[in-house]
């Protein structure tokens, strides 16, 4: 039997109609956006499933937009985000697709930024407002953003990891719950490493210090809350 | 942790004697190591919000982003305000203030999920007129919803809150039971007679399916939403005189979680049933979405 708090049951607070079609999809759209990193000239949202069948009827458009943008499920200025798009440069483009046996609330985000990089992300809004990421740059991945999560590409020696853990040791932070993918080539690891509180801009700097990290992306959770 | 049946909250409620409130808020405080003060902040919020939602589509006329539903709570207000009701201006306002958020939520406005979006104009709208017709302040609104969500709490433990499992007496019928239960305590009520009421107002919307038109959440949502909010406010007086539920609340909860699982998945928010495949259900798919 899950054990529920009283905020499980009242909330969250958020923009409508829907939990999954709307605020899970704003909230995935913002973890892409800070992947992503900032600086971003044009998005491709390619929508997968349920997504691409009913996304205008629930304002999913609406809602991924304005999480690229790095708003929040919950600001009222979500319905207007395709205007602030325009008024930032940023090019938007919507199409539907098939992403194959996935989540049917799929979608795919291409974003290219500034300096012409771009970055895939793949997620999946999955009931209630909460989310999966489950692909970056065509790595498979897996978390939610539930919990501040700490996002690394390595390479794949030994004591990376390790070293990482120290750090959050010194700095007496719990690991929640810690992940590791290989990618095909086997030179490279991607690691999603969650824990208990967050992460602070001082220990950001300690991680990205490591010299085997080729990219590190912090991710703390959005703090519910509206006003 | 939160007790889990109905039965034990009545139980720790009276050995403690407190209310469902005050227990919800410790269980709240313990669970999340959050002060007292913090906890009730956090409710404040949501408390701040339902006030702004449930009146805003009364102000003025509201449309949703697909056009199939709004501006229905600015008519119901208006008619209130005329003053030639059947069932009185206390009633038809509350009935105003639900479709109030189910409109906005609609509209891709700003709402607290109670316990879903499809539901979010219930609770609100059974708690705030409550409040005003029983001259109460911010703070027992405030206890009102943790009752709400205390009730929830033992809802969701025992069967769903959710449509897509249980149908919609599982989302309206829940918030319904859960709002009629926090009026009981903020008339004075026993938690006995706040679960009394709970367990009535889900017994007279057990079996009610989901079936939204065109999957989205607002026909036949937000009517729903005015029909779970008078059930909850006119139960909660059939409670308080003293009338019990010959099934006690954890049956009933029982009941429906297995009535929700014998659904059919035509009936849980594929939009494959009910409503949502009358004719004029697919028309106005149709008309929304194409082909
Ligand atoms: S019909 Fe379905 S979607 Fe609509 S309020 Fe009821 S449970 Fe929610």
């Amino acid at each position: 039997m899950r054990d529920y708090g009283v905020f499980d049951i009242l909330g969250p607070i958020m923009i409508g109609p829907s939990s999954s079609h709307t605020a899970g999809a704003a909230r995935l759209a913002k973890v892409a956006g800070i992947i992503a990193g900032g600086n971003i000239t044009k998005v491709s949202f390619l929508l997968h499933g349920s997504f691409a069948k009913t996304y205008r009827g629930h304002g999913t458009d609406k809602a991924l937009v304005a999480g690229v943008l790095n708003m929040d499920p919950w600001d009222e200025n979500l319905k207007d985000s395709f205007k602030i798009a325009e008024e930032k440069g940023i090019e938007i483009i919507f199409a539907e697709t098939d992403l194959g046996d996935v989540h049917p609330n799929t979608v795919k985000f291409i974003i290219t930024k500034m300096d012409g990089s771009i970055t895939e992300v793949i997620g999946s809004s999955i009931g209630g407002g909460n989310i999966t990421v489950i692909n970056i740059d065509s790595q498979v991945v897996e978390f939610t953003g539930e919990r501040p999560t700490i996002l690394t590409s390595h390479k794949d020696l030994p004591g990376v990891i390790s070293k990482i853990s120290s750090i959050l040791y010194e700095e007496n932070i719990n690991i929640a719950n810690m992940r590791v993918f290989r990618s095909q080539k086997g030179k490279m690891q991607t690691m999603a490493l969650e824990t208990d509180s967050l992460i602070s801009e001082d220990l950001m700097d300690k991680i990205k210090n490591i010299k085997e990290i080729e990219n590190v992306k912090f991710i703390n959770p959005l703090m519910e809350g509206g006003n | 942790m939160f007790v889990s049946t109905g039965g034990e909250l009545i139980d720790i409620c009276s050995l403690e004697d407190t209310p469902i409130w005050e227990y919800t808020i410790r269980e709240e405080m313990e669970k999340s190591e959050l002060t007292r003060v913090d906890v009730i902040e956090k409710m404040r919020k949501n408390l701040h919000v339902m006030l702004s939602s449930s009146m805003l589509a009364q102000e003025k006329e509201i449309k949703s982003v697909s056009g199939l539903i709004g501006g229905d709570a600015y008519k119901l207000r208006k008619y209130a305000d005329r003053g030639n009701t059947l069932t009185g201006s206390f009633m038809v306002r509350a009935m105003a203030s639900a479709l109030s958020s189910s409109e906005v939520n609609a509209a891709m406005g700003r709402i607290v999920a109670s316990p879903t979006a499809g539901s979010c104009g219930i609770l609100p709208a059974v708690i705030i007129s409550a409040a005003e017709m029983l001259n109460k302040n911010e703070d027992d609104m405030i206890n009102a919803l943790f009752t709400a969500s205390g009730v929830g709490i033992i809802i969701a433990k025992n069967a769903t809150l959710a449509g897509a499992e249980g149908g919609c007496q599982a989302e309206c019928g829940s918030a319904a039971a859960m709002g009629s239960a926090a009026v009981v305590e903020m008339m004075g009520g026993t938690p006995a007679q706040a679960l009394n009421a709970a367990a009535m107002v889900l017994k007279n919307i057990l079996g009610l399916v989901c079936d939204p038109v065109a999957g989205l959440v607002e026909v036949p949502c937000a009517k729903r939403n005015y029909a779970g909010t008078v059930s909850a406010l006119t139960t909660a007086d059939v409670a308080m005189a003293g009338v019990e539920s010959k099934i006690p609340f954890d049956e009933v909860v029982w009941a429906m979680s297995k009535v929700g699982r014998q659904l059919p998945p035509e009936l849980r928010e594929t939009a494959q049933g009910g409503i949502a495949v009358t004719p004029t259900g697919l028309k106005l798919k149709k008309e929304i979405f194409g082909q």
